[in-house]
């Protein structure tokens, strides 16, 4: 599990004077489930392009189990890649996209016509052998794509956002499916996606990219529940991002209540950046809960309720999902415990951006 | 007499039209009006055609009155060696720069294609040029060229300089199939294992296939329709049927040109007919693709 197959190495790229790569260093074990996640024009398929060969690179190097294969072109790596967009061929039917690299390999035809089939199977494809690929629908020219890369065997797997144009039913399918490919087949996966949600469901490791930089690498867990700082706070899921006071480890100020948390090694009296989850907070009565605040707004949305809450004596509006109701106006107390905190080193955080008040956010 | 008919066959729809369609702005009246005006440009379009084709069978050497039916001018035809031999010459001429243009003008579409902005723009607008540029300079200037680095008048002279002339209409018509195409299949041939010039053999001109076939047919057609370029690059031995037939008409016309046109018309006809039966179904094909 733990052996590297793909290390880039202080890799750099500018296209068109855009630093779209800044010094990214990054190493991918084999077998893995990787997620590069991140905004759009963070450089996570640029990356993804480094790594295909159809990117170079102006500084850095990119191994691949160890070797350097900077210089060797697209059509001599063990890689394979699924496009945004398909890239079926159009003028050929489905099993001849999906042989086309067999047929350029030379491997003979008896044994072409097997591996085709099996891939086939794999994407639920049978009997589609001679479709034409343009009457296809999304999802299945999408499990064409997939099956005319892996029937290759390739040691690696890129994928460009795979299922971004695909309808949001669908694409929850095709992400489970994805994932039950990746087991059997044990082809590692570098996965690219802005969807945070699709990047938790689906892999082993994320890797949250801004800006041409990686902000951090971890396990879908890890990247939720610690975030290292408030960009990764607020991209991955809706936080509540307010500034605190690390008085002493295991000990922390958040809007002039002292709480107990579960991170150390801040130091003493230091400005921290504190991330609460909206699903961790429990309403409670005014009395019981451990900060005050006065209900602004509260929305049904089918699994819970959104709730704004005014932080009382504090500028801050705090996002709640809670399954209980709130009267608007209400006053009500607010509960979360030291696990529900996550410190992040907050010296330069701009916390006007990561206002987590849905009227200030915009509505995508 | 004939005149006259012909002039009021033309001109008494084409007045009815005029009035109708300026002249009243009534609903039921621009319906008819809008008959008649459709009526008058087909009239004005093909009378002519049909004209000739009529007096091709003619019996008479006359253009203007009616003598019988007979193939008379057809059988003279196929015995005029000199009309059989600039037909060939002129099928071979076509056929040859256009298969060569079409080469050339596809891959040039291709390289210029994969350029950067600047360079792309500059060496487009320089291959569009010869298509602005007025036929008898294009003709003129190859003469003094031919002169200079001594390429003698015939068919060689002929065809290069139909090649000239062709290339621009193929990377005008390949051009926009590049742009169509989705760039991620040639990469995906590349990442598949396929080797530059087999991804390109492979899936960028099938791809482009429709394009590079309108660029053939239409170099044919430019190649075919040429006569200023070709009277001053084809020397006194060689001659195409266009130059013929500027020839024959200053011998004096007779019925043999009806006859010729009447069969060229037929054979465009035919095409047209064949290509826009094809048509419709590969137009779907590609608007879904």
């Amino acid at each position: 599990m733990s052996e590297s197959i793909i290390r880039l190495e202080n890799i750099s790229v500018a296209l068109g004077g855009e630093q779209i790569l800044k010094d990214l260093n990054l190493t991918i074990n084999d077998k893995e489930f990787v997620t590069l996640l991140g905004p759009s024009g963070c450089g996570k398929t640029t990356t993804l392009r480094i790594i295909g060969g159809f990117q170079r690179q102006d500084s850095g190097n990119v191994f691949f189990a160890d070797e350097l294969i900077n210089d060797l072109p697209p059509y001599k790596r063990n890689v394979n890649t699924v496009f945004q967009k398909y890239a079926l061929f159009p003028h050929l039917d489905v099993f001849d996209n999906i042989a086309y690299g067999l047929n350029i390999k030379k491997v003979p035809k008896s044994e072409i016509k097997p591996r085709v089939e099996e891939m086939l199977a794999l994407v639920n494809l049978r009997g589609f052998e001679h479709r034409d690929v343009t009457s296809l629908s999304g999802g299945q020219q999408q499990r064409v794509a997939i099956a005319r890369a892996l029937v290759n065997k390739p040691h690696v797997l890129l994928l460009d956002e795979p299922l971004g144009a695909l309808d949001l039913k669908l694409r929850k399918e095709m992400q489970i499916e994805l994932k039950n490919i990746q087991i059997k087949t044990g082809i590692t996966f570098i996965y690219v996606t802005h969807d945070q949600e699709e990047a938790l469901t689906m892999s082993d490791t994320v890797v949250v990219m801004k800006g041409g930089e990686i902000q951090q690498i971890g396990t879908p867990q890890d990247i939720y529940n610690e975030p290292e700082n408030a960009f990764v706070a607020d991209f991955i899921g809706e936080s509540n991002i307010l500034p605190g006071t690390m008085l002493e480890d295991y000990r922390v100020e958040i809007c002039g209540r002292l709480f107990e948390c579960v991170d150390k090694g801040f130091g003493d009296d230091q400005k921290v950046g504190i991330v609460v989850r909206p699903e961790d907070i429990e309403i409670k009565p005014e009395k019981e809960g451990f900060l005050k605040g006065k209900v602004k707004s509260c929305v049904f949305k089918g699994v819970h309720y959104e709730m704004t809450i005014e932080q009382v004596n504090y500028p801050y509006t705090w996002l709640v999902h809670s399954t209980d109701a709130a009267d608007v106006g209400e006053t009500v107390g607010m509960c979360f415990y030291p696990n529900d905190i996550h410190v992040m080193k907050g010296e330069d955080i701009d916390y006007s951006v990561f206002s987590a008040v849905p009227e200030e956010v915009g509505e995508e | 007499m004939t005149d006259l008919v012909y002039l009021a066959v033309i001109a008494v729809p084409v007045l009815i039209a005029l009035v109708l369609v300026f002249g009243n702005p009534d609903k039921q009246r621009t319906k008819i009006s809008r008959i008649f005006f459709l009526t008058a440009i087909f009239v004005f379009t093909y009378l002519p055609i049909a004209v000739l084709i009529i007096f091709s069978f003619n019996e008479g050497r006359s253009t203007g009155v009616w003598e019988g039916f007979s193939l008379k001018w057809y059988k003279e035809l196929f015995a005029d060696e000199r009309i059989i031999r600039s037909v060939i010459t002129t099928v071979i001429v076509a056929f040859s720069s256009a298969i060569i243009s079409t080469v050339f003008g596809t891959f040039a579409s291709i390289g210029i294609f994969y350029m950067k902005k600047v360079p792309k723009t500059i060496i487009l607008n320089i291959t569009n040029l010869p298509i602005l540029n007025a036929d008898i300079i294009t003709g003129v200037s190859l003469l003094l060229l031919y002169n200079i680095i001594g390429i003698p008048l015939g068919y060689v002279s002929l065809i290069l300089a139909h090649i000239s002339f062709n290339i621009p209409y193929v990377i005008l018509s390949v051009m926009p199939k590049l742009k169509q195409m989705d760039n991620n299949i040639y990469e995906a041939a590349l990442d598949l294992g396929a080797t530059p010039m087999k991804a390109l053999l492979n899936v960028v001109i099938p791809q482009i296939m429709p394009g590079i076939v309108s660029g053939f047919l239409l170099s044919l057609t430019m190649s075919m329709d040429d006569f200023v370029i070709s009277l001053f690059t084809s020397g006194a031995v060689v001659s195409t049927l266009s130059l013929e037939i500027y020839s024959m008409t200053k011998r004096g016309i007779t019925p043999e040109i009806n006859a010729l046109s009447t069969i060229i018309f037929l054979i465009v006809l035919t095409v047209l007919i064949i290509t826009n039966v094809k048509k419709p179904k590969s137009d779907g094909n590609t608007r879904k693709a």
